[in-house]
């Protein structure tokens, strides 16, 4: 069976380690923060300028002075800090960031990422994708393998670029794959997924070496 | 040395059709709501704005857009407006895109000196087409420049009368940098003080970089996406 959105969120979360500073993107990603491993403590940061992002608040304590990237209301944890903006991405382009998580449209087998731009439809701006990509010391691409049957896991990105060989890591709704210098490393399968099911969903070269395992989630 | 203004129609004297403008904000938290909303009374023209968004329709820059009074926007992220997407579809708005840590560094350059810096964000994209390149330490980087205004408009959660400010939350965003990079620097707060009540371990951005400064009236602060838990 293939994950959905939630599953998705749940093996990424297993990648996180005690300290991180990690950054969500909109979407699957943000859902992570729901994922976060008891024992350990991870310190969000939202890229208009805080870390230490806390969950939604109560309706009595929205406050418009207190958003995240998606322009959500939220609320700060114990230790958090607010910060301008170039502040912010001092943190990313300095690589004090640990972690990135974000979504795409498209990954190719060298770890470039297509994610902000599909010419015809209109263009609503990078927004923080390029700083991240370009800079974050991990980045993990969370996305659907395929759509409507074309596979965005390529040999080649179709969509213009986000950045170029910046992916390490993507977690599919059908597979963990690791960018290795030769393609597209099979890691993990997901539950009930076979490889066989896998490889026809990439376009890109698919790196096979002995049994693959299923994630546990 | 007098920067208090009454108002933001005594503060935006001297703005006039095709200079180049900054606002602060991230979507419409910490925008300069007083000003936008008194800019967009006057017939200036042609403006090149700076801003990391363009507002939404009814409010902060889409009120200046339906008044078609910007003829230039520089942004990281648009989305949220449907006149923007007309305008910019039939050519009467420019738009130029940039990462939105790039845009925040060209206006903190620009405020610091520093004519142009190389970053790594958009090397192997479109953006980087006609940029100069560069390698350090193996990794590729593109040239960019400081991004310099005529004015810039800021909002503050407090100020004193010698222009420290003080930002509240996420709503510091870009007001910080857009401050230091104007050629004059208006702000506009929700509380102007006396020089002297604030703390001046606490103050964000130091007075020199404000030359006029007033205390705002009726803020509405509107949010964008309102989320909440559950009791």
């Amino acid at each position: 069976m293939a994950l959905d959105k939630n599953q998705i969120a749940k093996r990424i979360a297993q990648e996180l380690r005690d300290g991180y500073y990690v950054n969500l993107g909109i979407g699957i990603p943000t859902l992570v923060a729901n994922f976060v491993p008891e024992n350990i403590h991870v310190t969000l940061q939202s890229e208009n300028g805080m870390l230490g992002i806390g969950p939604f608040p109560t309706i009595e304590n929205v406050d418009a002075d207190l958003i995240n990237a998606g322009k959500q209301t939220v609320t700060y944890l114990p230790g958090a800090s607010f910060f301008d903006s170039a502040t912010s991405f001092a943190m990313i382009r300095g690589g004090h960031v640990d972690l990135t998580i974000l979504g795409a449209f498209e990954v190719s087998e060298k770890g470039d990422i297509s994610s902000w731009k599909v010419p015809g439809k209109l263009v609503k701006g990078m927004g923080g994708a390029m700083d991240l990509v370009a800079s974050a010391k991990n980045i993990i691409v969370a996305m659907q393998h395929s759509n409507k049957g074309q596979s965005k896991i390529l040999h080649k990105c179709t969509l213009p670029l986000t950045g170029v060989r910046c992916v390490k890591k993507i977690v599919t709704d059908l597979a963990v794959l690791e960018i290795f210098p030769e393609g597209f490393r099979l890691l993990e399968r997901a539950p009930g997924v076979t490889v066989e099911e896998i490889k026809i969903a990439t376009e890109g070269n698919l790196i096979i070496e002995g049994e693959i395992p299923e994630m546990v989630l | 040395m007098n920067k208090v203004v009454n108002n933001a129609e005594e503060a935006v004297q001297g703005i006039s059709d095709n200079m180049t403008v900054m606002f602060g904000g991230f979507g419409l938290c910490g925008i300069p709501e007083n000003t936008i909303k008194v800019l967009s009374k006057t017939t200036i023209k042609g403006l090149v704005c700076i801003s990391n968004n363009c507002g939404i329709d009814d409010f902060g820059l889409g009120l200046m857009l339906q008044n078609k009074q910007i003829r230039k926007m520089i942004a990281s992220y648009v989305g949220e407006n449907a006149e923007f997407e007309r305008q910019m579809l039939s050519g009467e708005l420019e738009v130029e895109l940039n990462p939105q840590g790039t845009l925040a560094e060209r206006i903190r350059a620009a405020g610091a000196g520093i004519p142009a810096f190389f970053v790594p964000a958009g090397y192997g994209t479109e953006i980087a087409i006609g940029k100069e390149e560069r390698e350090f330490d193996g990794k590729m980087h593109i040239l960019e420049s400081a991004l310099h205004a005529d004015f810039a408009i800021v909002k503050a959660w407090k100020g004193d009368t010698h222009g420290n400010l003080i930002y509240k939350h996420t709503a510091s965003n870009f007001n910080h940098m857009m401050a230091m990079a104007g050629k004059i620097t208006i702000a506009e707060v929700e509380e102007l003080v006396p020089a002297g009540e604030l703390d001046p371990n606490t103050i964000h951005t130091p007075g020199i970089f404000v030359q006029r400064i007033f205390q705002g009236v009726d803020y509405e602060k509107r949010i964008e996406q309102i989320t909440i838990t559950q009791k």
